[in-house]
C-alpha cells in the first residue's frame, strides 16, 4: 500500500475538516448534477451563472454582519432569481432583465468587499466568498445543507413530468393544464438553492461549474434522462472527491502550509473529463439507415 | 347549439389590449368533422385554437366544447403544436416523448409499468413511428415529429384533435403522409379535427368542412359554399378573386399577383403560370 500513501497525504481520512468536506462536496455535486440537466436542457446556463455571482452579494453582506455565508448566498440568490422573474414577467427579455439585476446586484457586491477589506486586514473571507472555502466549512452546517439538497432534489422529482413538457413544449404543456409559470418558478428555487449551495463550496464566481460540466458531459453520452442524471452525479462526485483529495496534497505543496483553492482542482478534473469525453464516439444510432 | 356539435363559438370576440383579433364568430363544428382552419398569416388562426383549448377567454361570448364551457386542461381535446424543442443531443427517446402524452402534466414521476408501456407501444405501431421508437427525438425528421406529437395528443383518446400548423416545417411528401394519418385515424375513432393550415389545398380532399378566417372574421362550410368570390370578398372586406386550375384552389385580392392564402411553392416560386 505504499503507493497509495503517497497518493493521499497523511491524515487525509482523519481529518474532521476533510469529512465535513467530502460529506457536504458530495451532497453539493449531486445536487448541482442533476439540477444542472435541466438547467442545460432549458438553455438557462447564463441564468445559473448570474445567481451564483450575485450570491457573492449575499454572502458579502452576510460577512459584514456575521452570520455564515451558506445564509447569505442564498438570500442574494432568493432577491436575484425573485427579481428576475418578476420583471421578465412583463417584458419577455428574460436575458436582458438577467443582466440588469446581475449588473444591480453586483454593484451591491462591489461596495461591501470594499467595505469587508476596510474593516478587516486579510484578503481571506473576499477569497472564500469569490472562490470557495470548503475545508472551513463550519461542520455544524453539515445538516443545514444537506436539508437543502433534499429540498432541492424534491422539488425536481415534484415537478419531473410538467417541467420536461414544457421544457420541450411550452404549448402542449399549457394544453395540457400544465401551470407552466409555477413549474418554472418552483424549478428557479431549486435551482437556487443548488447553485448557492455550489456557491460555498467552488465560490461564486465557480458556482456553476459543477452545474454545468457533469451534465454537460452526460447528455452528450446518454440517451435516456434518468441515466442522464446518474451518469452526471456519478462524475460531480468522481471531480468533487478527486478535487478535495488534491486539495488536502496541496498542504504539502509550494508554497507550504496554506493549500490551493479546492475550485481550482476540482474545474481542472472536470475539464478534463470533459476533454477526454469529447474524444469518446458518442452513442450511435441503432436505425439502420 | 344542436346536440351534434363537437365545438361551439357564440358571438365571440377576442381582443388584446384595443386591438381586435376576432369578432362575432358565431359557428357549429360537427362531431367527427374533419375541419381545415385556412386564412392569411395574423387572421387569428393559433388565437381561435387557445379559445377551443381554454388557455384564453373571449372579450365577450363563449366557446363550448361537446356543450359544457371550454376548460383548459381537458382530456378530450388532444393539441398537436407545430413542433416542439430538442438539440440532437437531447436525451430523450421517441416513445418517452409520446409517454408524456399519457400524464406528462401530474406531478411528480411516471413509474414503468407493462400495462404503460403497452399502451405508448401499441400508438407508436398506430402513427407507424416503431421503427425509430428507441431514437433519441433531437435527430428525428420534421415528418417523424409530427408523427409523435400526434401519438403524444392521442394517448388519452380525445375526441377533438387540434392542428396548429402540422404542415409548416414539413416538405410536401411528408406534409401529404402526416394528412393522410390524421385522417384516417379521425376516421377510424371518429374524432373531430381542427387542422390549422396556411393553404387548403393539400387538404381538399380529406376535409368535410372550411373554416376560412380573415380580418379576424370567419365563415364555415364546405369548399364548395365557402370559397367562392362572393363569400370571400365579404370576409376581406376586399374584391378578392378564386382560381380553380388542376384541381387546385388559389385565392386573390383583385389585381394582386400574389395569392392571399398560398402553398410554400406559389409563396417561394414563381409558379403562378
Amino acid at each position: 500500500m505504499h503507493w497509495f500513501q503517497h497518493l493521499i497525504a497523511p491524515g487525509f481520512f482523519q481529518s474532521t475538516e476533510v469529512q465535513v468536506a467530502l460529506i457536504i462536496g458530495s451532497a453539493v455535486a449531486i445536487t448541482s448534477a442533476v439540477v444542472g440537466v435541466f438547467v442545460i436542457l432549458r438553455g438557462q446556463a447564463f441564468l445559473g451563472h448570474a445567481l451564483g455571482d450575485v450570491g457573492s452579494t449575499g454572502a458579502a453582506g452576510a460577512a459584514l454582519v456575521g452570520i455564515q455565508a451558506i445564509w447569505g448566498f442564498l438570500t442574494g440568490g432568493l432577491v436575484a432569481g425573485t427579481a428576475v422573474d418578476i420583471l421578465s414577467r412583463r417584458s419577455r427579455e428574460r436575458e436582458v432583465t438577467t443582466g440588469v439585476v446581475l449588473s444591480a446586484m453586483l454593484g451591491l457586491s462591489a461596495l461591501f468587499i470594499y467595505l469587508i477589506t476596510q474593516v478587516s486586514s486579510t484578503t481571506g473571507v473576499t477569497q472564500e466568498i469569490l472562490f470557495g472555502s470548503i475545508f472551513a466549512v463550519n461542520r455544524h452546517l453539515v445538516v443545514p445543507m444537506m436539508g437543502l439538497s433534499c429540498v432541492a432534489l424534491f422539488l425536481i422529482a415534484f415537478i419531473y413530468r410538467p417541467l420536461l413538457l414544457s421544457t420541450i413544449s411550452l404549448e402542449t404543456a399549457q394544453s395540457r393544464g400544465v401551470r407552466v409559470r409555477l413549474v418554472s418558478l418552483i424549478f428557479l428555487f431549486a435551482m437556487t438553492m443548488a447553485v448557492e449551495q455550489s456557491a460555498l463550496v467552488m465560490g461564486a464566481l465557480l458556482s456553476t461549474a459543477l452545474l454545468i460540466g457533469p451534465a454537460a458531459t452526460a447528455i452528450r453520452h446518454t440517451r435516456r434522462l434518468g441515466y442522464t442524471m446518474l451518469m452526471a452525479a456519478g462524475l460531480a462526485l468522481l471531480d468533487t472527491w478527486l478535487g478535495i483529495m488534491l486539495a488536502y496534497n496541496s498542504f504539502y505543496w509550494p508554497p507550504t502550509g496554506r493549500g490551493w483553492p479546492v475550485s481550482f482542482f476540482i474545474v481542472t478534473v472536470m475539464v478534463l473529463s470533459y476533454i477526454l469525453s469529447q474524444l469518446i464516439p458518442q452513442p450511435q444510432s441503432k436505425r439502420a439507415q | 347549439m344542436t346536440s351534434e356539435a363537437a365545438i361551439t363559438f357564440n358571438q365571440v370576440h377576442m381582443a388584446f389590449s384595443g386591438h381586435t383579433i376576432l369578432r362575432e364568430l358565431q359557428f357549429n363544428i360537427d362531431k367527427g368533422a374533419f375541419v381545415g382552419v385556412i386564412g392569411p398569416n395574423g387572421a387569428g388562426k393559433t388565437t381561435l385554437i387557445r379559445l377551443i383549448l381554454g388557455l384564453i377567454r373571449p372579450s365577450s361570448g363563449t366557446v363550448h366544447v361537446f356543450g359544457s364551457p371550454v376548460r383548459r386542461g381537458k382530456r378530450q381535446i388532444g393539441y398537436v403544436p407545430q413542433s416542439f424543442v430538442a438539440d440532437p443531443d437531447m436525451p430523450l427517446r421517441a416513445r418517452d416523448l409520446v409517454g408524456l402524452g399519457l400524464d406528462g402534466e401530474r406531478w411528480g414521476f411516471a413509474f414503468p409499468n407493462h400495462a404503460r408501456q403497452q399502451r405508448i407501444q401499441d400508438m407508436l405501431d398506430r402513427v407507424g413511428a416503431t421503427r425509430y421508437a428507441d431514437e433519441p427525438v433531437g435527430t428525428l425528421s420534421g415528418g417523424e415529429r409530427q408523427r409523435l406529437l400526434i401519438a403524444q395528443a392521442l394517448l388519452t383518446h380525445p375526441k377533438i384533435l387540434l392542428l396548429d400548423e402540422p404542415l409548416s416545417n414539413l416538405d410536401i411528401h411528408s406534409g401529404h403522409e402526416i394528412i393522410q394519418l390524421v385522417a384516417e385515424i379521425a376516421h377510424d375513432s371518429h374524432v373531430t379535427v381542427m387542422f390549422v393550415a396556411h393553404d387548403m389545398n393539400p387538404l381538399l380532399g380529406v376535409m368535410d368542412q372550411v373554416l376560412y378566417l380573415a380580418q379576424g372574421r370567419a365563415v364555415v362550410g364546405s369548399v364548395d359554399e365557402v370559397i367562392l368570390p362572393e363569400v370571400l370578398t365579404e370576409l376581406y372586406g376586399q374584391p378578392v378573386e378564386v382560381l380553380r386550375i388542376n384541381g387546385r384552389i388559389l385565392v386573390f385580392a383583385s389585381g394582386e399577383m400574389v395569392p392571399l392564402t398560398h402553398s410554400e411553392s406559389i409563396a417561394h416560386g414563381h409558379a403562378l403560370a
